[in-house]
């Protein structure tokens, strides 16, 4: 998967945004060895002053580790993950919502389409 | 973070033009830096100041603490905004000349980038193509561990792909201790990789800011502001 700078918000935000979601997808499995600083940020083409700060708020989140000599880990906590998971589906539900209030819908009217599709999805 | 660069009032004349209007400007190490400016605005008379190819009519500019001359020569690796190997040369002859030139230039690292884009030490220069000569030119910059890089316009002139590979051959390559400084128009195309941005414009510095934070306090990308900026003075 390749990363993407698409808007005018800081980069790093971007990149951290990004590295959460590969987490709770498991692209790096809990438990598992976390790419270095320099690896991603060649990945990514930025800079890596600008990874380290995305590193720095995965650490914050308590999404990774640091080991004192063996580098990273993805954590193996549950229950964070559990809440990144959540907090990134709020965070796309509300851009659902903003999206489908731009389009003239209400909140009732979100829900219901939502309700219908889910149903027709699960047929 | 030490200070690495040092400009005070720098000014500089050509006849009745000022290419530098009272310029100044501290950049410290570990950074890449892009200094942005339309063409005209001044960009290349300040690295050629930085570098000791230019003198300034009056103010100062230090290289780690040192005036240009022979002893910031040696931590400085500079490429210029033109080739300038004739063409008779080998891309063997190049690695000599720039071995016995600079004791921080890193032969094997050159010779394994000239292997991955295909090049031999016995090609001659005017068989390779535009493209291919920038590349070459800016493996073998990148290839000093030099305190300070200057790269004129590295990416100008060249395909997007070129430029792909020109900006991981920066970012893959400079030494973390070093300070990168990268003169550009084409903003868009390396705004990711910067962390500060230096606005020029008419020999003045009118920004000189950090690239996330510009995006933080203005909401918009630095190539956006750029345009926005340079369009108002129109």
């Amino acid at each position: 998967m390749q990363f993407e700078i698409r808007d005018s918000r800081p980069i790093w935000q971007q990149l951290a945004q990004q590295l959460r979601e590969r987490i709770v997808k498991g692209e790096y499995p809990p438990g598992s060895h976390f790419p270095t600083v320099r690896e991603l940020a060649a990945q990514a083409g930025v800079n890596p002053n600008t990874m380290q700060r995305a590193m720095g708020q995965l650490e914050a989140d308590g999404l990774v580790i640091t080991n004192r000599t063996a580098g990273r880990t993805v954590t193996e906590r549950e229950d964070v993950l559990a809440e990144m998971r959540r907090t990134l589906a709020i965070q796309r539900t509300e851009e659902y919502l903003k999206d489908l209030q731009a389009l003239g819908l209400d909140r009732a009217a979100a829900r219901e389409l939502l309700g219908a599709k889910g149903e027709e999805n699960h047929e | 973070m030490s200070e690495l660069v040092t400009c005070s009032g720098l000014t500089r004349w050509f006849g009745q033009t000022k290419a530098l209007d009272n310029v100044d400007l501290t950049l410290t190490s570990g950074k890449i830096i892009g200094l942005l400016g339309p063409n005209g605005s001044g960009k290349t008379t300040l690295i050629k100041i930085l570098n000791g190819l230019l003198r300034p009519t009056s103010g100062t500019a230090l290289v780690d603490g040192m005036e240009p001359g022979p002893e910031s020569k040696a931590i400085i690796s500079y490429l210029p905004d033109r080739g300038y190997f004739p063409d008779w040369m080998r891309v063997g002859d190049m690695m000599d000349l720039f071995e016995d030139f600079y004791g921080d230039f890193d032969r094997a690292k050159a010779e394994d980038m000239c292997r991955a884009l295909g090049l031999k030490s016995e090609s001659s220069i005017k068989t390779l193509s535009k493209g291919t000569r920038e590349k070459m030119q800016l493996m073998l910059v990148m290839s000093r561990k030099a305190k300070l890089y200057l790269l004129d316009e590295p990416i100008a002139g060249v395909d997007p792909a070129a430029r792909e590979f020109i900006m991981q051959t920066i970012l893959t390559n400079y030494n973390e201790d070093g300070t990168v400084l990268i003169s550009t128009h084409l903003i868009s195309d390396i705004e990711q990789v910067l962390d500060e941005a230096v606005f020029l414009q008419q020999g003045k510095i009118i920004l000189h800011e950090a690239v996330d934070s510009i995006r933080e306090r203005t909401g918009e990308s630095v190539d956006a502001l750029f345009r926005e900026m340079f369009r108002a003075q129109l």
